[in-house]
């Protein structure tokens, strides 16, 4: 211990080092060595070469815009549904949840103690064709007699909103529950009516756990194949099951590399592009 | 508290009250139907683990079994999957855990250089899709042959939850009262000391937490370990590959299972928590 106290400087980067170093090649230097793969050509069987294959890019865009195209369309339907279902509740629980706040949020994450293939397996069940829900919607004309949920984008959309919930909930919780109540009682008492206080106080105080909820939720749900596999079919595939098949069944390992490139890319440019809109809508929001 | 005051302070005509106390019931309304929602599937999964049925595929209920429970590992494959799981979820979990904690001691105890970039370092595994995780730690594998199966797997899960522990821990450091650590310096004890004795018991309900919740991903982790997994299989990939000819009812069994166990251990903490709170009023 003489030793830490004769060169304290030392001591962050000795906690530091070994937990930084798992980080740094375990998660830096293998995107390196994806961002290497994807710019090679060849096949499993003779060997892949580098030689700074751009094509593989383009050739994914090409090949799979509609694949990219989905992700980033249900990514966006579901995440955009789980704040529309979610921001009451967690509104309801901040302001309303009492003593009970605890045992409602535990309620909120209860999903994720399920393991989450079962979780989409059991909406693989609630959405079968002869399940309660299609019936039903067949009863109410919503769908024709052989009309059916699985395999199609709905099922998919429903099945990554429910797993991704609690990703958009929490966030919208801790935001609301920070807001001081005062703040709406006074504008209420400056003749705002209850939507205007909403609207002009409550809301924008929610807006960082809006930002927080609305990432947590898209990155996720942008890369996932999971629920397009068991709940949808082949036209519902997302650019997630595509790099999943190139990777671990065709052994195509160059193009798979530059399709994740790809999605990470766009999740990257979508997230800056969504944090300078609500940014400057912030800043406009404190000038009125 | 204001809530319950602010009636009270302006008078309200009686449909405005009426529309109030609609409004708000309305919203617990929709709560309740939230709540029934978030929890069908998981209703679904509790009851079709008592499901008894007749061909391959567990989707339409045919009668009450207790079989699956007494058969739980009745299915080849299974038992050797849930053991594989537990075993990486508890290293990958205790050896996540103290690194992160580590790294959360450095980041909030000490200034140095590089602290910025740190950050961006245990940020940016979070903001990865798991796909992307998975897919790169492959493709190093790969290039370095590295044979895939248990250290493989090992080795991702350990990745992606150091972050998680860190961001676990540093919570708390960050709201603690640095004053207990220099008086226990002021009495005379060294910084080792002052460590075991005052800042290890303080911060261990964190370190605690940041290890069930790594625990808790690595054993529902199933995109990461797919693509590092080589011809081991976790419970998850079991879950996978059942899935593709019909799950057995004994998935849901162990799906059941491992709800329950992560239910007592999060109620058991709320309980806990709520008690605290109480005897600090």
């Amino acid at each position: 211990m003489r030793f830490f106290h004769r060169h304290r400087g030392l001591t962050p980067y000795l906690l530091l080092a070994p937990g930084v170093a798992w980080l740094a090649v375990f998660f830096v230097v293998p995107l390196g060595f994806l961002g290497y793969q994807s710019l090679q050509t060849g096949n499993i069987d003779f060997g892949y070469a580098f030689n700074w294959a751009w094509g593989n890019y383009w050739h994914a865009l090409r090949d799979y815009r509609a694949q990219f195209i989905r992700s980033i369309e249900y990514a966006g339907i579901a995440t955009l549904l789980a704040l529309l279902i979610s921001y009451p509740v967690a509104y309801w629980i901040a302001f309303r949840g009492g003593r009970w706040k605890n045992l409602l949020l535990l309620f909120i994450v209860a999903p994720f103690f399920v393991t989450y293939l079962i979780r989409t397996l059991a909406w693989e069940t609630i959405l079968s064709d002869n399940g309660f829900v299609v019936n039903t919607l067949q009863y109410l004309h919503v769908l024709g007699p052989g009309g059916r949920l699985l395999a199609t984008s709905t099922a998919v959309v429903t099945g990554i909103t429910y797993n991704f919930l609690p990703f958009m909930a929490l966030p919208l919780y801790v935001s609301l529950e920070q807001i001081d109540e005062r703040m709406i009682e006074a504008a209420e008492d400056l003749y705002a009516s209850k939507l205007q206080a909403f609207l002009r106080v409550t809301l924008p105080l929610s807006l960082p756990g809006v930002v927080a909820g609305t990432l947590l939720t898209f990155i996720p749900a942008a890369g996932d194949f999971i629920n397009a596999q068991l709940l949808g079919g082949p036209s519902n595939h997302m650019i997630g099951n595509v790099i999943q098949s190139k990777f671990l069944e065709l052994t195509d390992y160059p193009a798979a590399a530059a399709m994740s490139f790809i999605l990470m890319a766009g999740i990257l440019v979508a997230v800056a592009v969504y944090a300078w809109i609500v940014g400057t809508e912030q800043l406009t929001g404190t000038a009125v | 508290m204001s809530s319950i005051a602010a009636p009270a302070r302006r008078e309200r005509s009686v449909p405005a009250t009426v529309l109030a106390f609609a409004r708000r019931h309305a919203l617990a309304a929709y709560s309740l139907l939230f709540f029934a929602y978030l929890l069908l599937p998981i209703a679904i999964v509790i009851v079709f683990s008592f499901n008894n049925p007749t061909g391959k595929f567990n989707y339409t209920w045919q009668g009450f079994t207790w079989d699956n429970w007494r058969y739980w590992d009745g299915v080849p494959g299974i038992r050797s999957a849930i053991v594989l799981s537990l075993e990486i979820a508890l290293i990958a979990s205790l050896v996540a855990t103290a690194l992160g904690t580590m790294i959360a001691l450095a980041l909030v105890r000490y200034g140095f250089r590089g602290r910025g970039t740190t950050n961006i370092l245990i940020f940016l595994p979070l903001s990865t899709p798991e796909i992307v995780l998975g897919a790169s730690l492959l493709t190093l594998f790969l290039n370095l042959n590295v044979i895939f199966g248990f250290w493989t797997i090992l080795i991702a899960h350990i990745m992606f939850c150091i972050s998680f522990a860190v961001v676990t821990v540093k919570a708390r450091l960050v709201g603690f009262d640095r004053h207990l650590e220099e008086a226990a310096m002021d009495l005379g004890a060294n910084e080792w000391m002052t460590f075991q004795k005052v800042t290890l018991p303080l911060i261990a309900p964190a370190i605690l937490a940041a290890l069930l919740l790594c625990f808790a991903i690595s054993i529902d982790d199933f995109v990461v370990t797919y693509f590092n997994s080589g011809s081991k299989v976790t419970f998850p990939l079991f879950v996978w590959g059942a899935a593709r000819v019909g799950a057995p009812a004994q998935v849901n069994v162990i799906g059941t299972a491992i709800f329950v166990v992560a239910l007592t251990a999060m109620l058991a903490n709320v309980l806990i928590q709520t008690y605290r709170s109480k005897g600090a009023e």
